[in-house]
């Protein structure tokens, strides 16, 4: 059989039937630049959020009190107690995977600085933290190991901190004395800035001073909220988390099957937990783009239908002057093809096109989401739309390839 | 020998069961068509003529009884076998043309060798040109098919016909949707086709015909009942001459 000659008559019938054609193609078009653009939409939200996340370390591991068990049922409060400061100083003592580790205990409360005042939060960390977070100074220092010991009414304030209270003025701010809550602290230091992070909470908005200081001072507390850490480098993260989970199970007590009071996790999970809600936030978009994209087939299939009814004559003619009957179903098989993957190409720009434009208007009005498109997503897209062409295609083209010549040439 | 048979029909039988009643649409015809003869099959509705076209045009095969068409067995041949012998053998012309509509004259006519892959495109459109320059419509190459006259279109569909080179060429009423001065003006192409050498069977049920044709094959109830050659072959191109000249 030549597949160039049928792909020529093909291609001759669908020019003759230039608007019910484009109709057709709008079904796909429609479908594809949905479905190119709903991936691209998923795809973007998931790396804007993993890429921040990683942007302060994926091999940040957090330890916490397990506050419910697998269930969802809550524990006791002893449970949500259970991390100790005996925990810590065994994990700085023994956790050969861990490069940094602080305790963090963190509170909420109001800051104030002469007349104004806004609502922070407090950590209560060690020295380490800035390493482990990833935060920088930008004025003044970092609290020492001796205001630790001291419990020293020392602090650094984040950007937004500093924006609230001293309206911007880093150096105004450096070595005045604020109250968070009902204590006075000093301030020894600014943090540079780090803006929003994936989940939208705003990362200058901190207060860190010494752990002792918020423990005793303003939590008034003997255990840890939570402790923070850094790995050794990221590929060894299930390493620490193992060696961290044994040690606190030591520390513990607990044994054979029972159960953790406390919850080992990574950033790299975290991200992987993102990464599979991104998936399928992305899958139920695809989804819903998909269903436009069937109805596009179903267009087509409507189409091939009246199609090849109303020209049951010309494959009567075809099949008299020596067409074979798949040459006839090759011949609609191929129009509906054409139509599909010609809608599906059109598709496929319209999606590129739209997606670039969304994205201007997103760095436009400062927006940190993008729009990531995958070649994956266009290949798929691509074979998605042929296959829909071959699939909505065939039963009209069995239709027309089933017809008898003498019927077909006397159809009215 | 010399001449050789072009359709060879032995006993034909073709029987169609509708419902739980069979009709018997050929009851036993038998005759041969030699090279060169323009045959007219005439009869009145019902008579089996149809059924007759159908089978010489390898779009249908007998119940019982051998057909062969350029020497080769019709009967037991599969739909994909007969397709290729009409798209080799033979060139239909029908009353109501079935041209492709918004098609050029030029691609209407290149149609049937699209499906003969051992053509290629250059070969396609030299013949089909040869072809529409021995129907009178060289200039007419680029029109499309509803810019045309009922002759006009009647002959490009003859040159369809032709295209192909066939051995024979099957008119189904051919002339039955024109006026009598295109009619013959048909009616005189075929003559000349006939006059180079060609085989032509015309099916139709107007008497008229008949003298234009060397031979007349007259069918009814299923079989033959008059099958004579014409001594007097009337020539269209004079009955075209005689006509009173068209006013305006």
């Amino acid at each position: 059989m030549n597949y160039g000659n049928l792909f020529k008559i093909a291609i001759k019938a669908i020019r003759n039937n230039k608007i019910r054609s484009l109709l057709t193609m709008l079904g796909i078009i429609i479908g594809i630049t949905a479905v190119i653009l709903m991936i691209s939409l998923g795809q973007g939200a998931k790396s804007t959020i993993k890429g921040e996340i990683s942007s302060i370390g994926s091999n940040l591991i957090n330890i916490w009190p397990s506050s419910a068990d697998e269930s969802g049922a809550r524990r006791s409060a002893a449970d949500m107690q259970s991390l100790k400061m005996s925990d810590y100083e065994a994990l700085r003592r023994e956790a050969r995977y861990l490069r940094y580790i602080s305790p963090s205990f963190s509170s909420g409360g109001q800051a104030i600085a002469g007349n104004n005042n806004t609502p922070t939060t407090i950590y209560g960390v060690n020295t380490e933290y800035l390493e482990i977070q990833g935060l920088e100074i930008l004025k003044g220092e970092m609290f020492t190991d001796e205001h630790i010991r001291e419990i020293a009414k020392v602090c650094l304030l984040g950007q937004t901190v500093v924006d609230e209270l001293f309206d911007g003025d880093s150096d105004a701010a450096l070595g005045s004395v604020i109250r968070f809550n009902s204590l006075p602290v000093r301030v020894i230091g600014i943090l540079k800035s780090k803006g929003s992070s994936a989940m939208g909470s705003d990362q200058d908005d901190i207060i860190i001073a010494p752990y002792t200081t918020v423990q005793k001072r303003v939590m008034a507390i003997d255990y840890i909220p939570s402790i923070v850490a850094s790995g050794l480098s990221e590929e060894y993260s299930g390493q620490a988390i193992d060696e961290i989970t044994a040690i606190l199970r030591q520390q513990h007590g607990i044994k054979g099957e029972a159960k953790n009071n406390f919850r080992v996790m990574s950033m790299d999970e975290i991200l992987d937990t993102i990464d599979q809600v991104m998936n399928t936030l992305t899958l139920l978009l695809a989804a819903i783009a998909f269903i436009s994209l069937i109805v596009g087939g179903v267009g087509i299939m409507n189409i091939m239908y009246v199609s090849v009814t109303e020209r049951t004559r010309e494959i009567g003619l075809r099949m008299s002057i020596g067409a074979k009957s798949n040459q006839i179903m090759m011949q609609f098989l191929i129009e509906a093809v054409v139509i599909s993957v010609t809608g599906g190409i059109i598709g496929i720009l319209s999606g590129l096109i739209l997606n670039g434009l969304i994205s201007l208007i997103m760095t436009m009005t400062g927006s940190s989401m993008s729009m990531l498109i995958s070649g994956k997503s266009i290949v798929v897209a691509f074979l998605v739309c042929t296959f829909t062409g071959i699939f909505f295609g065939w039963y009209p083209a069995r239709k027309a390839a089933r017809l008898d010549p003498i019927d077909a040439l006397r159809y009215e | 020998m010399g001449i050789s048979n072009i359709i060879r029909v032995e006993d034909v039988h073709r029987h169609f069961v509708v419902g739980e009643e069979t009709v018997r649409a050929l009851r036993g015809v038998s005759f041969t068509i030699k090279e060169g003869e323009f045959v007219t099959i005439m009869g009145s509705s019902g008579s089996g003529k149809s059924t007759l076209l159908n089978l010489l045009g390898c779009l249908d095969t007998p119940t019982s009884g051998e057909y062969y068409l350029d020497e080769i067995s019709v009967r037991t041949m599969d739909g994909n076998r007969r397709a290729t012998l009409r798209n080799r053998k033979i060139g239909f012309v029908f009353q109501s043309y079935n041209l492709l509509p918004k098609t050029t004259a030029l691609e209407n006519v290149e149609l049937p060798l699209f499906y003969n892959p051992s053509v290629s495109a250059s070969a396609r459109k030299h013949k089909a040109l040869a072809a529409l320059d021995a129907v009178g419509l060289s200039d007419r190459i680029n029109h499309r098919s509803n810019q045309m006259s009922g002759g006009q279109q009647q002959r490009v569909a003859i040159a369809r016909a032709l295209v192909n080179d066939p051995v024979l060429i099957l008119a189904d009423e051919a002339t039955g949707n024109l006026d009598t001065r295109t009619s013959y003006e048909i009616l005189a192409l075929f003559q000349k086709l006939h006059a180079e050498g060609r085989t032509i069977v015309f099916v139709t049920h107007n008497p008229e015909i008949a003298s234009f044709s060397s031979r007349n094959i007259v069918l009814k109830d299923g079989r033959i009942i008059d099958d004579r050659y014409n001594d007097n072959i009337q020539s269209a191109a004079e009955a075209l001459a005689a006509m009173p000249p068209e006013e305006d």
